[in-house]
């Protein structure tokens, strides 16, 4: 007799993350309260839950903070490029041991699955700083010149998608480099960060070095205007990333911009199928889809879009929806209401122009912020479900004839962050990847990122490079 | 009884019609991306199984049992304690669920049937001179008909893996047939491929359809007796063959991974890739095996520390 | 005196995708030596011969980017060629526009035409320079490239009316971008000449487009066009720098912004890095073989 296997509840224990009621501004090796003693509180998204209460950075904090990094930048750059190493080596290592309790943090502070947290975000964290250690005192053969010199104080704003990921490829870099660091964490995911100070402490990182500040876009706005800082950085959306790029106009502060993207995913007939359903599963639903590189576009070749279609649909039919400390989760929750809102806007709007809108039978928790997974087919490059980054769960299918149309709609974009490419075809992997604007194209595969490899993008995606030797150009007076 | 296979008037039955047919169709299939497969794989493999969910998943593995030995050294003293081992497998719990089959070689057959006898437990028997599988056809069916004149309710053949490497495979799909034709109907025809010996998951991909093309009721990864044997990425790949056969046939065909599957750990993952690729419709023994042996002690420690919280030892279950 | 002959003047235009046109404006605006004598009326280009030139930039990057290396490096390389060929008029042209003597107009026409040579040498090492494998932690190769990053508005310098022009231009298409020249509005005329010079040197129509005429009025369009990719500002000063660099960020355009640059001595290759993309393709090896059979 066929049965059913259903899984019982797995859930990663919440006690490994011991979350204080309250925490302050890290800045000059002190937490401290803001000057104008405002807080914000930190929710759960999976639940609503309030997490902790945070000091709330304004431009006074964000002052002091420049000022505590400036002073730290004089001994921090003068340090030999192997002391500043070992520095990093020991974050690295530090983060490693650590890193049950920081992805059971990130989780229940973000809404993404234990699962994500414990096997990407985590792992890859502490291998950025590895790498970054590594080059702290080769910085003579990074092909910039010998003696690169740092910048100076580095002000670097994170978004909420991957919170203490997004801190590793800042902060990693800038200290390797010998710059010091004010760095603002997302509104609705500032505790991964203040743990990261802790980390510091516990490194023994000289105070100044690290400055955390928690806040909203006021603070990151002062942040990236205040006059001493030398070098904005900044991962989030496409509409703040031009703000500051009118910001920091006319001025010498080096900045880079990793901002939105529509990646087209493209499928051809002599894929791989069934890997291409998992790329394509990875490319929209990991992390929700709040990912700025995700497939959100699925091209896929006109001859075989029903048979795919059919095995992608089963497929979503099988991931797991809910708690995401069990570790048997999928797909977790959205990262805040706020974010619902906006995705929840643009899928009615997807269904209003008249695109099909498709979902498994999925049952959403009862608090919290909830996307259940999307399709949506019928949709033509003209929909705004094609054309606008939704950051959700939501994948927009269409479909293209030949390589060429196929490329021109994936190159249809103002964006040009990632694509994909599915097929068995060595050459038209060679030709179509050298066809796509894009900063990042995974063939056969989806969603990959390591430490050694530069990530950013073309057009509106931004510019700039994180990751491998092109990240340190960022970070140097060259 | 069991099997359906493809009547003479499906489309799919042209397909066999030469090696070029044949070579056209296989090298049709979609490729297999080998690193995204074992990715798969392995992300299934972090499934985390607990409680009432692993007493189900353990029991349900239990029943899944192909219990084996295939021995030079086997006698019939020793298949018949098989036998009751597969009949009873932890004699200290009547609720212990029986395993699917005891599997052995055909002169063992008539033992084995008389151990299990009104049992349900069924017989296996490996054929076709197994695991080489190198003697002339006369001599595979000869050994099938002797395996199924003796009682064998199963019969675990092996492709000829020279043919298929060397693209003669109307032969290995004639072998198929020749040997289904023997087991008649009251044995099911299981086939092994020896993935470990096909070297490519392109090959195992092609020779699972090709299997079931021929009127496999059953494809099996390996026989056990090389270096690589079932892994999750093969026995993956295989599921979604028989997933993607019965939704172009209509026809279900079983799964069985065999050799180097020795803990519940190792079982349960198995069981969560049936569950998340083929589906429901294969969490059934017969629909799924496992072929082992060292696993059900394994199996059964385990479902003894369920049961009572502290962990068991190898001196809590039989070694037969 | 009756050896004296009247020379023929040449009438300076601009030079669009390729042809030479005047400015659809219909203005020219009087251009002068360092001593106030007229040289020429040259073309006062407006928004829409700005326009203009961004659909041809656009329409020749296709190919220009899509070319080989070698077949750029070559292309440079015939620049080069025929600028020495026609030497004398530029150690002329150059001379009055920047009031330099005879010799020292020699050496920065000669400096000049070492420049392309230069940068001909580039098209086809830079990507091994900047470009390379990394080495993943995991079964995947994968490889990061440079790329154009597009259409470039190129705002020559004022003051170094060749030697600069040519100095911010020839990293723009060594690498296979296209651009959009705007010569030095004092002394346009060596670009204008220069244009001549790419439309014989096998230099495809559209891969560089020379507008002449108020920097800001040209510039202003360009650095807020859409369809630009980035700006080099070297032509702007400090208050127009900063205003064409708020427009550009309405498309996110690469921006680099003016620096005091030595023109005679040697570049490094950061103007070519300004206007270059990374692109980073990744492919599955294979298994690792631990655990499984398999290819």
């Amino acid at each position: 007799m066929a049965s059913v296997f259903e899984y019982a509840p797995a859930p990663e224990s919440r006690a490994i993350a011991d979350i204080a009621p309250s925490y302050g501004l890290f800045i000059d090796g002190e937490f401290v309260e803001a000057a104008d003693g405002k807080v914000f509180k930190t929710v759960s998204p999976s639940t609503e839950e309030v997490l902790s209460e945070v000091a709330r950075a304004g431009s006074e904090d964000v002052d002091r903070a420049v000022k505590a990094a400036r002073r730290a930048f004089e001994k921090w750059s003068a340090l030999p490029g192997a002391e500043r190493a070992k520095y990093l080596f020991r974050i690295a290592r530090i983060v490693q041991e650590r890193s049950r309790e920081l992805a059971v943090l990130e989780t229940l502070d973000n809404g993404k699955p234990i699962k994500e947290t414990r096997d990407a975000d985590l792992p890859l964290v502490a291998a950025h700083f590895f790498y970054y250690a590594g080059w702290a005192d080769k910085l003579d053969h990074a092909g910039y010149g010998a003696n690169p010199r740092p910048l100076g104080v580095a002000g670097q704003v994170i978004p909420w998608n991957f919170p203490l990921l997004m801190l590793a490829w800042k902060i990693a870099p800038a200290l390797a480099t010998g710059n010091t660091v004010v760095l603002k964490p997302a509104e609705t995911t500032p505790l991964s960060a203040l743990f990261f100070a802790d980390i510091c402490r516990q490194a023994g990182l000289p105070k100044g070095v690290v400055n955390i500040l928690p806040g909203y876009g006021d603070a990151g706005a002062a942040l990236v205007s205040h006059p001493d800082v030398n070098k904005v950085a900044f991962t989030g959306s496409t509409a703040v990333g031009k703000e500051i790029a009118r910001t920091v106009a006319g001025t010498r502060k080096k900045v880079t911009l990793e901002l939105g993207g529509k990646g087209a995913n493209i499928v051809f007939d002599d894929a791989p199928v069934d890997q291409a359903v998992e790329g394509i599963v990875n490319g929209i639903f990991f992390n929700q889809g709040q990912v700025c590189c995700a497939g959100s576009r699925l091209l896929v070749q006109e001859s075989i879009q029903e048979e795919l279609l059919e095995s992608l649909k089963r497929r979503l039919s099988t991931l797991r929806l809910g708690d995401p400390m069990d570790k048997n989760t999928d797909i977790g929750a959205i990262n805040s209401e706020e974010q619902l809102t906006r995705i929840t806007s643009l899928v009615e709007q997807g269904e209003a122009e008249g695109a099909e809108r498709w979902s498994p039978a999925c049952e959403l928790p009862e608090s919290g912020y909830w996307f259940a997974p999307t399709l949506f087919t019928n949709v033509t490059q003209a929909h705004r479900i094609a054309r606008d980054e939704i950051f959700g769960p939501v994948l927009s299918v269409l479909t293209f004839r030949t390589p060429d149309e196929a490329v021109a709609k994936a190159n249809n974009t103002p964006y040009g962050l990632s694509a994909g490419i599915w097929t068995e075809k060595g050459s038209r992997i060679l030709a179509v990847a050298n066809k796509l604007r894009a900063g990042v194209v995974w063939s056969n595969t989806f969603n990959k990122f390591d430490p050694t490899s530069p990530f950013g993008g073309y057009k509106e995606s931004g510019f700039g490079r994180e990751g491998g030797r092109h990240g340190l150009e960022a970070y140097l007076d060259v | 009884m069991p099997s359906s296979a493809l009547t003479a008037a499906h489309p799919l039955k042209d397909v066999a019609a030469s090696d070029s047919a044949l070579r056209r169709f296989l090298h049709g299939l979609p490729g297999v991306d080998a690193v995204g497969l074992e990715g798969r794989a392995a992300s299934l493999g972090t499934r985390s199984i607990k409680t009432t969910a692993k007493a189900y998943a353990i029991d349900l593995a239990i029943s899944m049992v192909d219990l084996t030995t295939l021995e030079g050294a086997d006698t019939p003293g020793k298949v018949r304690a098989l036998g009751a081992k597969a009949v009873k497998p932890d004699p200290t719990d009547r609720t212990t669920p029986s395993t699917a089959a005891v599997c052995v070689y055909p002169d063992m057959v008539a033992v084995a049937k008389e151990a299990v006898a009104g049992s349900g437990v069924k017989v296996a028997s490996v054929a076709t001179a197994f695991p080489a599988g190198r003697a002339a056809l006369d001599v595979k069916l000869a050994d099938v008909r002797d395996a199924v004149a003796a009682g064998a309710d199963e019969i675990d053949m092996v492709i000829d893996r020279g043919a298929f490497l060397s693209g003669r495979y109307v032969k290995v799909y004639d072998e198929i047939t020749a040997v289904k034709e023997a087991c008649g109907t009251s044995a099911r025809l299981k086939v092994i491929f020896e993935t470990g010996e096909l070297s490519t998951y392109d090959n195992i991909r092609r020779a699972s359809w090709l299997g079931m093309l021929a009127g496999a009721d059953f494809i099996k990864t390996s026989t056990g007796k090389v270096a690589v044997n079932a892994t999750p990425a093969n026995t993956l790949l295989m599921l979604e063959a028989v997933r993607d056969f019965k939704a172009q046939t209509g026809i279900q065909v079983g799964v069985k991974p065999a050799g180097g599957i020795r803990t519940s750990k190792d079982a349960i993952k198995f069981l969560v890739l049936v569950n998340e690729t083929a589906g429901e419709d294969w969490l059934d023994n017969h629909w799924f095996r496992f072929g082992a042996s060292s696993l059900l002690n394994d199996l059964l420690m385990q479902r003894q520390k369920l049961a009572t919280g502290r962990y068991s030892g190898p001196d809590y279950v039989t070694v037969d | 005196m009756s050896d004296t002959r009247l020379s023929v003047l040449k009438t300076y235009k601009l030079y669009v995708g390729g042809k030479f046109p005047r400015s659809e404006s219909g203005r020219v605006y009087e251009v002068s030596d360092s001593k106030g004598k007229w040289l020429a009326n040259a073309p006062l280009s407006s928004r829409k011969d700005a326009r203009d030139a961004v659909v041809a930039a656009r329409k020749a990057f296709g190919g220009w980017s899509g070319a080989t290396a070698y077949n750029r490096g070559q292309v440079l390389y015939r620049v080069a060629e025929m600028l020495e060929g026609r030497r004398d008029q530029f150690v002329r042209e150059v001379g009055e526009a920047e009031g330099l003597s005879k010799s020292k107009s020699a050496a920065v026409v000669d400096a000049t035409i070492d420049r392309w040579v230069w940068y001909a040498g580039w098209t086809d090492k830079i990507a091994q320079v900047v470009g390379g494998g990394n080495p993943v932690a995991g079964p995947f190769f994968n490889l990061s490239s440079p790329e154009p990053t597009g259409v470039v508005a190129v705002l020559a310098p004022q003051e170094s009316s060749f030697l600069g022009l040519v100095s911010v231009l020839a990293p723009v298409i060594a690498t296979g971008n296209t651009a959009i020249v705007v010569a030095s509005e004092k002394s346009p005329l060596p670009a204008l000449s220069l244009a001549e010079v790419l439309a014989t040197s096998d230099v495809p129509g559209g891969v560089v487009n020379v507008l002449s005429g108020r920097t800001a009025e040209i510039a202003t369009p360009l650095a807020a066009h859409q369809d630009v990719n980035a700006i080099d500002l070297a032509g702007a000063d400090e208050s127009l720098a900063k205003e064409l660099e708020i427009a550009a960020a309405d498309n996110l355009k690469r921006v680099l912004r003016p620096q005091p640059v030595d023109y005679a001595e040697t570049p490094g290759i950061d103007r070519m890095t300004a206007f270059l993309e990374t692109k980073t393709v990744w492919h599955p090896t294979g298994s690792l073989g631990a655990s499984g059979s398999s290819y």
